[in-house]
């Protein structure tokens, strides 16, 4: 299944900049394991050394959070979209 | 999960007792008031009652910046009848791209005081309440329980975990709005029924690994588009009308000008607002975000470093140093120090251009991504490698005033 994984701003430094890819996968887990095998400086930003996703990520499949459906395991179909959500703080930038 | 429309009634607040009196006295327009916000009251969705709620309402923006400049405005603009303002900051030529309540004249006055002047100067009807002042465990409670909505407009995650923690255990609307670069996040949080800012994020990234915006930079418009998203959001709030954000976490990017939209889910086994809490009280979050942060980081710390003045004398010296620059091109233009520049998300292609025998000295703004890049090339074998402690920014304080800083 083709499906296309957006990157987001603050992680695009560690994948040449782009903003999103696509990658052959049948679950939202094998996107990401795409996603990471192009662009290898990405995993130490997704994964902790434990191999699960970091606790500030949050990844979603289409417009669900992957943790409340079979997270890794979340199927995908073609033409999904896979988004990487990172919190980020900035508001009252000095 | 659709969310109902949220009531003016679900704002009120249990556990502030003395703010429903408050705003269940009886208010009415004065004649001025009725020309001033005509055009509001002919709109059925708003009128009289919607705008007598919005008389009677209280909202604490927590900083004046980027996003809290819009806010304040808009809500000001719109007859919030108590707008509390908190912020302990300057106002410094840096902000004045995007912080449109400040103007040139106002730079290096104290933000609070700058910002209540020129809401005041917008509309003499209203109450502007000023916290010059860190919001903290300490005070947060204290400054929060007697408004009814909070905005959240801080911009590091200590505060945004405070913030938080604060509006959950206060039972308090919490509306979110976060910016990057030319991104930005908005929700509402803190309602019983929705999720809180732990459902989204049980914890933050260690210092470092996300640049903030003093780091990555901000489109100067940016702030305003998600401040005003925050604005219709908290207003729609205060008048009980609309959909709300609850349970939506809305996605902007500027640069493809689009919106998307996710889905938020309450976590049960949220530490915060979970059917089991475990955050009963407010903590310590430099140590909460800083603990995690120096885990990851450790390696960081046993990095050597060199000082802007040691590193000047070095040089002055003739001593054969490298200077290896990690910043971006587009940085590297508005200031350098001569160096070598390889960005340091390019490092791990492009070390071969490095060489291991000579002494390496890392800079970049601040001195983090520096870090970040030693650490990267010790593990790759460097031995003789130095970071320049403070970045750019210190070497413009201690050496060579003249370096501008960004």
């Amino acid at each position: 299944m083709a499906v296309k994984v957006m990157i987001p701003t603050p992680l695009r430094a560690y994948a040449d900049k782009q903003e999103s890819v696509e990658v052959n996968a049948g679950t939202a887990g094998e996107a990401l394991k795409g996603l990471t095998d192009k662009h290898p400086d990405l995993k130490k930003h997704l994964y902790a050394d434990d191999g699960k996703l970091r606790s500030f990520v949050n990844v979603y499949v289409n417009d669900e959070d992957i943790r409340y459906a079979q997270k890794d395991q979340t199927p995908v179909r073609d033409g999904d979209t896979v988004s990487i959500v990172p919190s980020i703080a900035g508001g009252r930038s000095n | 999960m659709a969310m109902k429309p949220v009531t003016t009634e679900n704002i009120a607040t249990p556990t502030t007792g003395s703010t429903v009196a408050h705003n269940s006295a009886p208010v009415t327009l004065t004649k001025k008031e009725m020309e001033r916000y005509n055009r509001h009251l002919i709109m059925p969705e708003v009128g009289m009652e919607g705008q007598l709620k919005l008389k009677r309402a209280k909202v604490l923006c927590v900083g004046t910046g980027g996003l809290g400049a819009p806010l304040g405005l808009y809500l000001a603009a719109a007859g919030v009848g108590t707008i509390g303002l908190v912020d302990f900051d300057k106002v410094d030529d840096s902000n004045l791209q995007r912080q449109i309540l400040f103007s040139t004249q106002d730079v290096g006055r104290p933000k609070i005081e700058a910002a209540a002047d020129r809401l005041r100067g917008l509309n003499p009807e209203i109450q502007i309440d000023t916290f010059d002042t860190h919001l903290s465990s300490e005070n947060a409670l204290d400054i929060l329980k007697d408004y009814d909505i909070v905005v959240d407009g801080t911009d590091n995650f200590p505060t945004r975990y405070l913030v938080n923690d604060a509006c959950v255990l206060l039972k308090k609307p919490n509306v979110y709005g976060s910016i990057y670069r030319f991104e930005g996040q908005v929700t509402i949080l803190g309602f019983p029924e929705g999720p809180c800012y732990r459902c989204l994020y049980p914890e933050p990234p260690p210092p470092g690994l996300v640049p903030s915006c003093a780091e990555g930079g901000v489109l100067g418009v940016l702030p305003g588009i998600v401040g005003c998203i925050q604005a219709v959001e908290t207003l729609k709030l205060i008048i009980g009308k609309g959909e709300s954000l609850v349970g939506r976490l809305l996605l902007f990017d500027a640069l493809a000008m689009r919106f998307r939209e996710l889905k938020l889910r309450k976590n049960p086994d949220c530490p915060a607002c979970g059917t089991h809490p475990t955050i009963t009280k407010l903590l310590d979050y430099a140590e909460f975000c800083g603990v995690r942060g120096e885990a990851a980081a450790a390696p960081q710390t046993s990095l050597p470093e060199i000082t802007p003045r040691e590193l000047k004398a070095r040089l002055d010296r003739g001593d054969d140093l490298f200077i290896l620059d990690v910043r971006e091109p587009h940085e590297y233009q508005i200031c350098n120090l001569g160096g070598h520049l390889i960005p340091v998300g390019d490092l791990p292609k492009r070390a071969t251009e490095l060489d291991s025998s000579r002494e390496i000295v890392a800079h970049c703004r601040s001195g983090k991504r520096s870090a970040e890049a030693l650490e990267f090339l010790q593990r790759a074998g460097f031995r003789k490698v130095l970071n320049l402690k403070g970045g750019i920014l210190a070497w413009s304080d201690e050496v060579d005033s003249s370096v501008p800083k960004y």
